[in-house]
């Protein structure tokens, strides 16, 4: 039985559709979830959330939010979610840049806070897309975005 | 009766301002398109929301929050959203009105917090106490503008300042239909369906009052969002609406003016007709 998994922010709906699995940054450590998991709430912390799915994996970048298991579907509520491949470098680096300009300008802890977070947040990304620009690729597939282009196994091959 | 360059004057300006109110329907009817999508896109986060509330109110009595305590001292808070801009039809008054009204009908100690500057002006002449004034949301609204907002509201309801909190704003019905509304902030009142499985049933991780810590504050900045959105995407259709009709007016006045100056024209050519037939007559 597949997982049926929404991954939902303020903003758009960035994932829908069945899995095997998935692996969530719980506040409390990381979560895998597979079929038949109990009914579970639990808040997110800030990483990389893993879907698993006909031998493909994708990756998204999450900040904080809420998680919700029922026996047929999950519910990842986070404030963002970004697809590893749709990550700009170059702007997480300005952010990151950025952020840490604030925390050395920063006077109230309310500001200090806010730019913590958003150093974080571009340290996050910065590393996923990393991580998705070094695997290696096929002489075709060099040009290519996507981040699972690499893949070797052929997609269901079990 | 005006004369013939009176009346052309006429016509030059009403083509004029006819260019300009076309130009802002079809401005308002293309950033409309895009803020009827983000308030749909952001419904089903706070649908989930809901849900995940409920699931946990099911497991908590109602006061382990200070978010959801219900008391009788303190003030009333009315969160305003209006726009920036005018040119919007009957948008902004309505939503004056429908405060003027509450105020109206519930004496007794209240305070406003304004979003968008049509607001807080109308308030102003009120003479209402306005806590706090947050400039318009543009036209994209993000929920990191409302979080300041929510932050302040939740903090000041703690401190019990306030007893109630509600947020006034525009729903957006369709592009013709936008309708003034009022929706309760706080305290929270969580839904009582958790869809078939009783919340004792859930693992809490961490424990169900933490999670409820960290959610509160989101879902009633959540609300807040969307309340922005659907102000937003009413905005821009209802100024798109009131374009349409200025352009339409201004068509009727070109059609009219345009007549009365051929008629002017005619009746000129007419005399002059008449004087030179008279003048040859009379040699």
């Amino acid at each position: 039985m597949p997982l049926h998994l929404e991954i939902v922010t303020p903003e758009k709906r960035a994932f829908t559709g069945d899995v095997d699995e998935v692996i969530v940054p719980g506040s409390e450590g990381e979560l895998g979830i597979l079929p038949h998991h109990a009914p579970l709430i639990s808040t997110l912390g800030q990483g990389v959330l893993r879907v698993k799915s006909g031998g493909q994996e994708q990756e998204f970048a999450i900040f904080g939010g809420f998680l919700q298991v029922r026996p047929d579907r999950v519910v990842v509520l986070a404030e963002t979610a970004d697809v590893a491949s749709e990550i700009d470098l170059e702007r997480a680096e300005r952010a990151r840049r950025e952020a840490e300009h604030a925390i050395e300008g920063a006077r109230e802890p309310a500001d200090m806070e806010t730019a913590r977070a958003a150093l974080q947040r571009a340290l996050i990304r910065i590393r996923l897309a990393e991580r998705g620009a070094r695997r290696p690729r096929g002489p075709h597939e060099a040009g290519r975005r996507h981040p699972d282009a690499h893949r070797e196994e052929p997609p269901g091959g079990e | 009766m005006p004369s013939q360059r009176d009346i052309r004057r006429r016509i030059t300006a009403s083509r004029n301002i006819r260019q300009i109110t076309r130009a802002m329907q079809f401005v308002a009817a293309s950033k409309l398109r895009r803020a009827q999508e983000s308030t749909l896109a952001a419904r089903p986060y706070s649908d989930l929301l809901d849900e995940i509330l409920a699931d946990l109110a099911s497991v908590l009595g109602g006061d382990e929050h200070p978010l959801l305590s219900r008391r009788d001292e303190g003030k009333r808070l009315i969160v305003l959203i209006t726009s920036d801009r005018g040119l919007a039809g009957a948008l902004n008054t309505n939503a004056v009105r429908f405060v003027s009204n509450e105020i109206i009908e519930h004496t007794g100690e209240l305070e406003l917090v304004s979003i968008g500057r049509k607001g807080r002006d109308a308030m102003r002449r009120a003479q209402v106490p306005i806590v706090a004034h947050f400039a318009g949301l543009g036209d994209r609204p993000s929920l990191a503008d409302i979080l300041p907002l929510a932050r302040l509201i939740a903090d000041e309801y703690e401190a019990c300042t306030y007893n109630q909190v509600d947020v006034v704003f525009t729903r957006f019905i369709s592009t013709l239909v936008q309708r003034a509304d009022m929706v309760q902030l706080l305290p929270i009142k969580p839904s009582l369906d958790t869809r078939g499985i009783p919340g004792s049933q859930f693992i809490f991780e961490p424990a169900p009052d933490k999670v409820l810590n960290e959610l509160l504050p989101r879902y009633l900045a959540t609300r807040l969002f969307q309340a922005a959105l659907e102000s937003t995407a009413s905005f821009f259709s209802s100024q798109m609406v009131a374009m349409k009709n200025a352009t339409d007016n201004a068509d009727e006045l070109i059609e009219d003016l345009t007549l009365s100056y051929n008629k002017a024209r005619q009746a000129n050519i007419t005399r002059e007709l008449i004087e030179i037939a008279s003048g040859a007559q009379a040699r």
